[in-house]
C-alpha cells in the first residue's frame, strides 16, 4: 500500500503561522537572496538574447564578418548564447545550494516542526 | 531514397514499441492513487526527470525541423535552437522550483492558489487544453508527413491509418502507464534521440577532420543558390521589414513560451522536492543545449553531404534532411534507426501532451470545479483522467487526419504564443506580485488567449498566402505570422490593468501562505513511498 509521508493538512501550520513566517527576518533574507539573484540575471540574459536577435535580424553584414576560416561573428555570438546559458545555470545552482537551500531548510523545519 | 527499406524501418520501430510497452506495463504495477497516476508518485530523481523533460521538449520539430532549416536556410535555422534553449533559463530561475513547492498536479493549482478557485481553475484549464491541443495537432499532422518520407506511404488512406496507429499507441501508454509510464517512454526516447544525433554528429565531423570551418565551407560549396549567405543570418527572415519583425516576434514567443507550456510544467511535479526540480532543469538544459549543438552540425552536414537540391526533391522537403543524411552516412540501417527515433519522438511527445490535458480536465475541472474539491485525490479523479485521455486521443487522431498536409508550423507557433501570452504572465504575477488578484488572473489568461488566437486567425499563416491554411481567402489583416510581439506585452498589461481596476483585494493570508510555501517548500506535496 502506498503511504503518504506527510499531507499538508497534517503538518501544515495554521494561517497565522504563514503570516508570521512571512514577516520574519529569516524569510525576508531568503526572499531578498532569491530576488537579488534571479531578477537581475533574468534581465541580463533576456537583454543579451534580445541584442543577439536584433543583431541577427538587422545587422547581417556585421554578423557575416568572417573571423577564423568560415567561422563568422554570427556563429560565435550564437555559440556564446549557449555558453552564457550553461554558465548562468551553473552559477544559479551554486547560489541556490550555498545561499538559498540552508535558509529554506531552516524555515521549513521550523514550520513543519520536525526539525528536518 | 532507393536504398531506404520501409520494412526495416517498421521493424525497428516495432521493437521500440514492444520495449516501451513492456516498460510501461511494469511501471504501472505500482500506480494506485491519483498522485501515482498524475505525478508518478513524485518519485523520479532530478536527473531522470531532466532526461524526461528533454524527451518531452525535443519534438520531431526540433530534430527534423531544425536540422532541415539549417540545411536549407543555414544560419536562420540555428536561430530557432537558441530561442528554444535560452527559454530554459526562465523556467530555471523564475518558475520551476516555486511551482513545484506550491502545486500538486497542474498549472491551475498554482494559478488558483490564492485566488477564487473556480473561475481561475476554469481559465487555467482552458488555456492548458488550448496549448496542449494545438501542440498535439501539430505533432499528429507531422506524423503523416514523416510517414510519407520514412515508410514510403504516400496515399492519404495509408497516412491516416498510421496517424490512427500513433494515436492508439499513445492512448495505450497513457491509460496503462499514467505519468510514470509516460515518463519512462520519454526517458528511453531521449536517450535514443540524443545518442543517435550524437553518433551522426561525430561521424559528420570525422569526415571533415573535426574542423567546423571545412564543414561550413563544404556546405557553402554544395549550395550554389545560397552560397556564402548560408553562413550568415537573413536567408529565411531577411527578405523585408515584415519578415524581420516576424522573426523578432517569433524569437520573443520562443524564449517566453517554454516556461508556460503546461506539459513541461507538469513534469516538475514528478520529483520529490524543489531541489530535485532544480536538478532536473539543469540536466534538461545541458541535454537540450548539447542536442542543439548536434543539430547545427547535422544541418550543415546534410547541406554538405546531401545537398539542398536533393533535400528539396525528397517527399518531406526540409524535414527529410536528417534522415537523408543518415542514409548517406550509414545506409538503410542507420536510416531505419533514425526513422524509428523520429517516430518514437512523436509518440512520446503526444503521450506527454495527452496526460497533461487529461490531468487538467480531471483535476481542475472535474475534481475542483464540478465536485468542488470533494473528489480530489479520489479514485474517480484518476478514472476521469483516463476517460479524458481516450477522448483527447480520439479527437487528436481525427484532428491529425484532417490537419495532415496542412501548414503545421503555425500550430506550433500558436502553442508557444498562447503559452507565452496567456500562461507566463499569469504565473509570474501569481508568484511575484503581491497585489495580483482573481480579476487580474482572468484578464491575463483569457485576454492573452483571445488576443493570440484572434491575431493568428487574422495572420498570413491562415489566409492570403500560397502557404496559408486557406489559400483562396484573404482576411489577413495582421501582417505577422507570429503574434508574440503584440500579444505578450498586451497580456502582461491586461493582468496589471485587471488587477488595478478590480476592487477585490488580494487575500493577504493566502498570499503569505503561497509565498512562504513557494520559497521554503514547507507543506509541499511529498513523494510517495511504496
Amino acid at each position: 500500500m502506498s503511504t503518504v509521508e506527510h499531507t499538508p493538512s497534517e503538518s501544515a501550520p495554521d494561517a497565522q503561522k504563514w503570516v508570521d513566517v512571512q514577516a520574519s527576518d529569516d524569510f525576508a533574507q531568503l526572499k531578498h537572496r532569491l530576488r537579488k539573484f534571479v531578477f537581475p540575471v533574468s534581465g541580463l540574459f533576456l537583454a543579451w538574447y534580445l541584442l543577439y536577435v536584433l543583431l541577427a535580424d538587422y545587422a547581417h553584414g556585421f554578423m557575416s564578418t568572417k573571423v577564423i576560416g568560415n567561422i563568422n561573428v554570427g556563429l560565435i555570438f550564437g555559440l556564446l548564447q549557449f555558453v552564457s546559458t550553461f554558465v548562468i545555470t551553473t552559477l544559479y545552482v551554486r547560489h541556490a545550494n550555498k545561499h538559498l537551500d540552508p535558509l529554506a531548510e531552516k524555515l521549513r523545519g521550523e514550520l513543519e516542526g520536525d526539525g528536518k | 531514397m532507393n536504398e531506404s527499406s520501409p520494412i526495416l524501418n517498421i521493424s525497428i520501430f516495432g521493437v521500440f514499441v514492444l520495449i516501451t510497452l513492456f516498460v510501461v506495463i511494469r511501471a504501472s504495477r505500482n500506480t494506485k492513487t491519483a498522485a501515482d497516476y498524475l505525478a508518478a508518485g513524485r518519485a523520479f530523481t532530478g536527473p531522470q526527470n531532466g532526461i524526461a523533460i528533454a524527451g518531452d521538449y525535443l519534438s520531431a520539430a526540433s530534430f527534423l525541423g531544425i536540422a532541415g532549416a539549417i540545411a536549407l536556410n543555414g544560419y536562420d535555422g540555428f536561430l530557432y535552437s537558441i530561442g528554444f534553449l535560452v527559454a530554459w533559463l526562465v523556467a530555471l530561475l523564475l518558475v520551476a522550483e516555486l511551482l513545484r513547492n506550491t502545486g500538486k498536479y497542474t498549472m491551475g493549482d498554482v494559478l488558483s492558489f490564492r485566488m477564487r478557485q473556480r473561475p481561475v481553475r476554469a481559465a487555467a484549464a482552458t488555456s492548458t487544453m488550448a496549448v496542449s491541443f494545438f501542440y498535439l495537432l501539430a505533432q499528429m499532422a507531422g506524423a503523416g508527413g514523416l510517414v510519407a518520407l520514412l515508410l514510403g506511404i504516400t496515399g492519404t488512406g495509408g497516412q491516416s491509418l498510421v496517424i490512427a496507429v500513433v494515436g492508439a499507441l499513445m492512448i495505450a501508454y497513457v491509460l496503462i502507464g499514467g505519468m510514470k509510464g509516460t515518463t519512462w517512454v520519454q526517458i528511453i526516447k531521449a536517450v535514443l534521440l540524443i545518442a543517435g544525433a550524437g553518433i551522426m554528429t561525430l561521424w559528420v565531423l570525422g569526415m571533415y577532420k573535426f574542423n567546423l570551418s571545412s564543414l561550413l565551407g563544404a556546405a557553402v560549396e554544395n549550395a550554389p543558390k545560397a552560397g556564402e549567405k548560408l553562413l550568415g543570418p537573413g536567408l529565411a527572415y531577411g527578405k523585408n521589414g515584415t519578415t524581420k519583425l516576424d522573426f523578432l516576434s517569433l524569437a520573443l514567443a520562443l524564449v517566453l513560451g517554454t516556461a508556460g507550456l503546461p506539459h513541461i510544467l507538469m513534469r516538475f511535479y514528478t520529483v520529490p522536492t524543489a531541489k530535485e526540480a532544480r536538478r532536473s532543469v539543469v540536466w534538461a538544459i545541458w541535454l537540450i543545449g548539447i542536442f542543439y549543438l548536434f543539430t547545427l552540425v547535422l544541418g550543415y552536414g546534410a547541406g554538405a553531404l546531401v545537398g539542398p537540391d536533393a533535400i528539396n526533391k525528397a517527399p518531406g522537403k526540409a524535414n527529410s534532411a536528417a534522415p537523408l543524411l543518415a542514409l548517406e552516412l550509414g545506409g538503410p540501417i542507420l536510416l531505419g534507426l533514425i526513422a524509428a527515433v523520429a517516430f518514437a519522438t512523436i509518440l512520446a511527445v503526444v503521450a506527454g501532451l495527452t496526460i497533461t490535458a487529461s490531468a487538467s480536465f480531471a483535476h481542475d475541472i472535474y475534481a475542483n470545479i464540478i465536485k468542488k474539491g470533494k473528489e480530489e485525490d479520489k479514485d474517480s479523479e484518476v478514472k476521469v483522467a483516463r476517460i479524458t485521455a481516450i477522448v483527447i486521443g480520439l479527437v487528436s487522431i481525427g484532428g491529425g487526419i484532417i490537419a495532415n498536409g496542412q501548414n503545421i508550423a503555425f500550430l506550433v507557433a500558436l502553442a508557444f504564443a498562447v503559452a507565452a501570452s496567456a500562461n507566463l504572465p499569469t504565473i509570474l504575477y501569481s508568484l511575484f506580485w503581491k497585489r495580483f488578484n482573481t480579476s487580474g488572473a482572468l484578464w491575463s489568461i483569457y485576454g492573452g488567449l483571445i488576443v493570440t488566437i484572434t491575431l493568428i486567425v487574422l495572420s498570413p499563416a491562415v489566409s492570403g498566402q500560397p502557404t496559408s491554411m486557406f489559400k483562396n481567402a484573404d482576411f489577413a489583416l495582421f501582417p505577422l505570422s507570429n503574434p508574440g510581439i503584440v500579444s505578450i506585452p498586451v497580456a502582461f498589461l491586461l493582468g496589471y490593468v485587471g488587477t488595478i481596476l478590480s476592487k477585490e483585494k488580494a487575500d493577504p493570508v493566502k498570499q503569505a501562505e503561497m509565498e512562504v510555501r513557494s520559497l521554503t517548500g514547507a507543506g509541499a506535496e511529498k513523494a510517495i513511498a511504496h
